[in-house]
């Protein structure tokens, strides 16, 4: 058994299960658990933890325990990429695998990870130590290449940090000892500081300020009563941070008037948009601020029960999260009759994922709460009406209660008067790629591109990511002097920077990549377009797309747009069309290659030709060996 | 309480709560479905139903109309799009309609014939798909599967639990039998759940041609046929 102690739940914390290992574990997680199916995913990490592989004999029994088949058991397990059904050695390495890894150095530390573990990737070694995998976006972009062990996570990685930690690993050190060698606790934030880099480069107006009096603003917010709080949210015109912009209040109207006993909070700490990572630096600076946004979202809409869902790949920081909690509960703030209003009662769990990008989207993050597969929901209706279990719940962005804070503390006007019209106040933007000062930047909204580049020292950026791959890529020269607002540039806060060095066909083609591995799987055009987007934008990179090819570009990414459930597959095709249509260069060079050959440009030659060689030495092999004997 | 909407320019009268596909049927106009059964809630998985609401394209199966809701059926780039979902699902799975027990009563089949999807414009796949033949009655053949979800989220034991699962996510998603919870179930359940699949995905064992071709679903009232008169079973 490796790692910290088990936390079972926000408020408690036990010992790791001290059956034999022949026994199962499961009976015990499902009696801590109420038999709660929405606790799934907790007992199959609690699970993981224990066997390094979650084994059927476990899931069958919790199937059992919670009324239910071993089938409906896989069917969540499954869906989440941290979670093995097989054995995946008694540490799991994941290296994050992207864009900005890749302009760092990743072949390199894979090849390390390969030689100095014996596992290839996607495998375990024949010791069955270590298993070593691949995962998406960790939210380290300015500290890549990166790699998560068990639940710990090592930054900035060399091949010869690589041989050091797999080295002492080998020679029987824990993960821990090695990540954490003066033996930090694990609630402390010196431990998180210790993993990683929390890089604030500009502070602004709203953030990384002197620590606010979150007491005096829950104190003063629960006096008043809950529709005037509400109102003040909306007088701020604060939008949701995380992508989508909905207005905030009017969530919260929708929420608070949706006829019902029970009421949720939820606070998304998903962050799983490929380049940012602003939440992770904002929950390691500054919980207390998304914790009390969250208390003041349940007074102002009557819920008495929240949940904080950490993205699994954040899981070093649930202890410290937990922790936070305690605190807050010690001054009264969590609990029962909050800031002095008897009645007020309100707590907070947390809930880790287990590795799924489309958990980010609402109605997916809730079904995933209940336990569930991370199927977005079909909407209406919105969260706001049916939520967690078929209750109102809102559902906001870390950033955005961490505003609802600020905005209680300094007044609604304070925060309307910055930024534009329709986009008040800042952003936290996650900054990464080829500039001197990566790291979370807080700007006005109104700010343009040019000024961004020239605040994180980029003068010879050619494109920006905007919103990471969900968002668009975007021409510098020509698209520069645009502003970062809802009206204009809109942005989720992933703000990856690319100079002319940089094949951005290739970027596309990654982001496809990844949209690929992260859908759902249950409606049709994300499901199955996504891999011939992917196939598209293959050709075009490698100059052997044909003109059908680049004519079928527009009309897929139109029909993904056009039908898909939700919005992954709505936003899956931008980085191509996007690509192609801000940077009509490299459109144009394509074309221009996709004339140039005598064989149809999609036909790949040395593909086909591929087996030929092998096929012949095989077989002049196997006459030799004949003649021999 | 009846409201009043158009369909291509048509005024119609529907009910309150009525969805796009409601309002296009009283319109006449068809719109294709899979997922979609007429007995239950709308599962929006498969999103050949592609019609405009007020502009925006929606899954007519799910979208509510309201009073004086614009819809849009015929538009050739709605037709397109249908034609295309339709395309997808012949190009990701392995659907050789001669050689499949379904043909003639498979939904699939009868909404690529009326959707003018005779050759998809995406690149087949042809994947390795595993058959599930271990059951004693239920042979899954996942070749056929379009994933619509409806066996995972309507068949149900007598403990109200599921049968059918699914495993994986993306392109890798499959549909699983659970076959302790299968044996438990009657021959009835089992015939409903064959009848369910809007393909050949689940075929009842012993029993593939027990309908002759000529005298089935479709072979007696095309798929529009049977829409338009509001049966989508």
């Amino acid at each position: 058994m490796d790692g910290p102690s088990t936390t079972f739940s926000a408020s408690s914390t036990a010992s790791p299960p001290t059956s034999p290992p022949t026994s199962l574990v499961a009976p015990r997680l499902l009696a801590v658990h109420g038999h709660d199916r929405s606790r799934l995913l907790d007992m199959l990490w609690e699970l993981q933890r224990r066997h390094g592989h979650l084994p059927e004999a476990e899931l069958a029994a919790l199937a059992d325990g919670l009324g239910t088949t071993l089938g409906d058991v896989r069917q969540t397990a499954s869906f989440y990429h941290l979670f093995h059904l097989r054995p995946a050695g008694r540490h799991r390495l994941y290296l994050a695998d992207t864009v900005l890894a890749r302009m760092h150095g990743y072949d390199h530390v894979l090849a390390a990870l390969e030689r100095e573990t014996g596992a290839t990737l996607g495998g375990v070694d024949p010791t069955g130590t270590f298993g070593l995998f691949s995962t998406p976006c960790i939210g380290l972009s300015d500290q890549e290449p990166a790699l998560l062990v068990d639940d710990l996570v090592f930054a900035r990685l060399t091949p010869d940090r690589v041989a050091d930690v797999i080295g002492r690993i080998r020679a029987g050190a824990a993960p821990r000892e090695v990540a954490n060698p003066d033996g930090i606790p694990t609630h402390l934030r010196e431990y998180v500081d210790a993993l990683v880099e929390t890089n604030v480069r500009t502070h602004g107006p709203v953030f990384f300020r002197p620590r606010t009096d979150v007491a005096a603003v829950i104190r003063e917010a629960v006096a008043l009563p809950p529709e005037k709080l509400r109102e003040r949210v909306s007088l701020s015109g604060l939008r949701g941070r995380g992508g989508a912009g909905f207005d905030t209040g009017l969530k919260w109207r929708l929420c608070a008037t949706a006829p019902a006993e029970t009421r949720y909070v939820v606070c998304n700490a998903d962050e799983g948009e490929p380049g940012t990572f602003k939440d992770r630096v904002l929950l390691t600076r500054q919980p207390e601020l998304a914790i009390a946004g969250m208390v003041l979202a349940a007074y102002a809409v009557g819920a008495r029960h929240g949940i904080l869902y950490l993205r699994g790949e954040y899981a070093y920081l649930r202890h410290y999260l937990a922790h936070q909690l305690h605190l807050m509960r010690e001054q009264g703030l969590l609990g029962r009759d909050i800031g002095g209003r008897t009645g007020f009662d309100f707590d907070v769990r947390i809930q880790l994922g287990a590795g799924s990008y489309v958990c980010g989207e609402e109605s997916a993050l809730l079904e995933s709460c209940e336990g569930k597969r991370g199927n977005p929901r079909l909407k209406p209706p919105f969260p706001a009406q049916v939520g967690f279990l078929g209750h109102p719940t809102i559902v906001d962005n870390v950033e955005t209660f961490a505003v609802v804070t600020r905005v209680l503390e300094e007044g609604p006007e304070w925060f309307s008067r910055m930024g534009t019209e329709d986009s008040a106040g800042t952003r936290l933007l996650s900054v990464a790629g080829d500039c001197d000062l990566p790291g979370v930047h807080e700007v006005a909204w109104g700010t343009s591109l040019h000024d961004v580049l020239t605040l994180v020292d980029a003068p010879d950026a050619y494109a920006v990511q905007v919103s990471g791959p969900a968002g668009g890529c975007v021409s510098v020269a020509r698209n520069g002097h645009r502003r970062l607002s809802y009206e204009d540039l809109g942005c989720n806060g992933a703000f990856t920077v690319f100079d002319s060095s940089r094949d951005l066909l290739e970027v596309a083609r990654e982001h496809l990549r990844f949209f690929v591995g992260e859908s759902c799987g249950i409606c049709v055009p994300c499901r199955a377009g996504n891999p011939a987007l992917l196939d598209l934008a293959t050709r075009i990179g490698e100059g052997r797309a044909d003109a059908s090819d680049l004519a079928h570009v527009e009309s897929w990414a139109a029909l993904l747009r056009g039908t898909s459930r939700c919005g992954l597959g709505v936003s899956s095709s931008r980085p191509l069309t996007t690509t192609l249509s801000d940077f009509p260069e490299l459109a144009r060079a394509a074309a221009a290659r996709s004339g140039e050959q005598g064989l149809l440009a999609s036909f790949d030659e040395q593909a086909a030709v591929a087996a030929y060689g092998p096929a012949a030495e095989r077989l002049v092999a196997a006459r030799e060996e004949g003649a021999g004997s | 309480m009846s409201i009043t909407v158009t369909v291509d320019g048509v005024p119609v009268t529907v009910e309150e709560g009525a969805t796009v596909a409601d309002a296009a049927t009283a319109a006449g106009a068809y719109v294709p479905t899979l997922c979609f059964h007429e007995d239950h809630p709308a599962l929006g998985t498969c999103r050949v139903c592609a019609a405009r609401l007020d502009g925006r394209v929606v899954a007519a199966c799910s979208a509510e109309v309201h009073d004086g809701a614009e819809v849009e059926v015929a538009a050739d780039d709605l037709a397109t799009m249908r034609r295309q979902v339709v395309g997808l699902l012949f190009a990701e799975g392995n659907h050789v309609c001669p050689s499949c027990e379904k043909s003639g009563r498979c939904d699939l089949q009868a909404v690529a014939a009326e959707t003018g999807m005779l050759t998809s414009e995406f690149p087949y796949r042809y994947p390795g798909r595993e058959t599930d033949p271990g059951d004693a009655r239920i042979w899954l053949a996942r070749d056929r599967c379009i994933l619509c979800q409806r066996c995972v989220d309507l068949v149900r034991d007598d403990e109200g639990r599921p049968v059918f699962t699914l495993t994986g996510r993306g392109p890798d998603t499959r549909v699983e039998l659970d076959h302790a919870t299968a044996a438990g179930l009657s021959d009835e359940q089992v015939a409903a759940a064959v009848d369910l699949c809007p393909v050949g995905a689940i075929l009842r064992k012993g029993v593939g041609y027990d309908e002759p071709i000529g005298a089935r679903r479709f072979d007696v009232a095309s798929v529009r046929e049977r829409a338009l008169r509001g049966e989508r079973r």
